[in-house]
């Protein structure tokens, strides 16, 4: 069974469509100047529609992790172990991950790790994605 | 904060079914049998109730649950309506029926749930359904679980305050003594330390015994207004409430560490006209060892880092300093989805009232009830005490 893909709606479709260029965008209020991770028509914290895209480095902090032994559906209970991660990206936002890439379970809190984008589904969708900066 | 009045409600009756596996059992038939228990409680019949608040059931997804339900029993009020909060669902019932009652609106709610979601439904569909909290973009498709966002709370609370994993596990052994005195729990077999550290790993930190049961069961609860209240058997006195709500999703928690529990405790107490060192008994919902943990020193029981200590120390078991889930909470009496979190409301009601047999708490006199929903999204916090 495959993973699940997202389904981009009006609010989401430029932060997916961005991932599918390998860019990692957030949405930043011009009005009040927060950035916010799930994408919305208005600020959650003046409520301005006036919203921007930006652009994130391709940079993070994990503020928690958890190495997954039990997934919610068959299709993640096929990938177990796997790392679900909370992580702080440079542009401002927490965003949840996974922590791909070599050695995924010896991650801290506080590492810092870099966005990658990994591609799912047989058309190769774009996931944003965590990966150890192990060099 | 302003000070608001002291709430004039009463709980009039409570029941709940029997726990654990029902075979046989339906979600519309745990809401019946639970409101025909808790009317028989109350000395009421179902012409008095005038007001019903259903929740939801995961067996029985429907728009209109509350209207179900009431065809189902016979029921003709003057307001219905469901409440979909997760694990807040019961206390936000509640919550709603005191106003109901104190704004004349109605003289006697109903607030009933219950689901078969054990067998009903398999484990595996249990645990996709409840995965639904998540983001269905930004945290689905990642393979976020309830235990898994859970998990992310207790990494980062261990991160924090370093605490043992003999101080997690004594959150889940403290609750299975006390459930090994109720005869209704589902779970009732002597739990260790031991025991909990060495089951399987779900999600990490997070194991097996860190996490709440599957069960079907039902409860009812019936609020009655001050004067409509004095012809009941042995009415509770709700003394104060509150509300605390910041997120829904994990990923927008304003914080990992620090929850709407703390704001709506300090509503709830405020209201009352106590403090926490002044409560008998607590009834907290305990989905995980984390959820409770938090939520004892969010709520300001303890200081930060020292639930754990406290509980391994038995200051939560009876005969401690501050006894909670004395009926064995939702990790070992049972947890049936909106109706787990009103186990806690029927216990702390037979506390008050001194019927809670061999887990009395001596002298309980002001209870404390508190549900969450999502992930540690939604609070609802209840002052309790004697008629």
């Amino acid at each position: 069974m495959a993973l699940p893909l997202p389904t981009p709606n009006a609010d989401s479709r430029p932060y997916w469509d961005a991932a599918q260029q390998g860019r990692l965008v957030v949405q930043h209020c011009a009005a009040c100047g927060t950035v916010q991770a799930v994408p919305r028509g208005c600020c959650g914290n003046c409520q301005s529609p006036a919203l921007e895209w930006r652009d994130s480095a391709l940079r993070g902090t994990v503020a928690s992790f958890s190495v997954v032994h039990r997934g919610p559906t068959a299709a993640f209970r096929n990938s177990t172990p796997y790392v679900l991660a909370l992580i702080d990206v440079a542009g401002g936002v927490r965003l949840m991950l996974n922590i791909i890439g070599p050695g995924p379970d010896e991650v801290q809190i506080g590492e810092e790790v870099e966005i990658t984008f990994e591609p799912r589904g047989e058309a190769g969708f774009q996931m944003p994605q965590a990966r150890r900066i192990t060099a | 904060m302003t000070t608001r009045k002291q709430h004039t409600a009463r709980i009039t009756g409570v029941a709940d079914t029997a726990m654990g596996e029902l075979p046989g059992s339906t979600a519309m038939g745990l809401h019946a049998e639970a409101t025909t228990a808790a009317l028989k409680d109350a000395g009421l019949t179902a012409a008095d109730i005038d007001g019903v608040l259903c929740g939801y059931s995961m067996t029985m997804p429907h728009l209109m649950l509350s209207s179900v339900f009431c065809e189902y029993y016979g029921l003709r009020p003057s307001f219905n309506t469901a409440i979909q909060a997760g694990g807040a669902t019961a206390c936000i019932m509640l919550a709603n029926a005191v106003a109901l009652v104190e704004s004349g609106a109605c003289r006697h709610v109903l607030c009933v749930t219950g689901d078969n979601r054990l067998t009903g439904m398999t484990r595996d569909g249990a645990v996709a359904a409840l995965a639904s909290v998540g983001h269905p973009e930004f945290e689905q498709p990642y393979g976020m679980s309830v235990p898994a966002a859970y998990a992310l709370v207790a990494q980062a609370y261990l991160h924090q305050y370093g605490i043992s994993r003999d101080e997690l596990s004594a959150i889940s052994v403290a609750a299975r003594a006390h459930a090994a005195l109720h005869p209704k729990a589902y779970k009732r077999d002597p739990l260790s330390l031991a025991d909990v550290a060495n089951s399987r790993v779900i999600a990490s930190p997070l194991r097996l015994l860190d996490c709440c049961l599957i069960s079907d069961g039902g409860a009812a609860v019936i609020v009655s207004a001050a004067d409509a209240a004095r012809d009941t058997r042995k009415p509770v006195r709700v003394l104060g409430s509150g509300q605390g709500h910041t997120h829904e999703h994990i990923m927008a928690a304003p914080s990992l560490t620090d929850f709407g529990c703390k704001t709506s405790s300090a509503m709830a107490f405020d209201q009352a006209g106590v403090t926490a060192a002044e409560i008998d008994v607590a009834e907290i919902y305990d989905s995980f060892t984390i959820t409770l943990l938090t939520e004892l020193e969010s709520i300001g029981f303890f200081e930060k880092g020292e639930a754990g200590k406290a509980a391994l120390a038995g200051d939560i078991s009876l005969g401690g300093r501050l006894p909670v889930n004395t009926h064995g909470g939702l990790m070992s009496y049972g947890h049936s989805g909106a109706a787990g979190g009103a186990f806690h409301i029927v216990e702390a009601a037979h506390q008050l009232r001194g019927e809670a047999d061999a887990r009395q708490v001596a002298g309980a006199g002001l209870a404390f009830v508190h549900g969450d929903g999502g992930i540690l999204s939604a609070h609802c916090s209840l002052v309790l005490g004697q008629e």
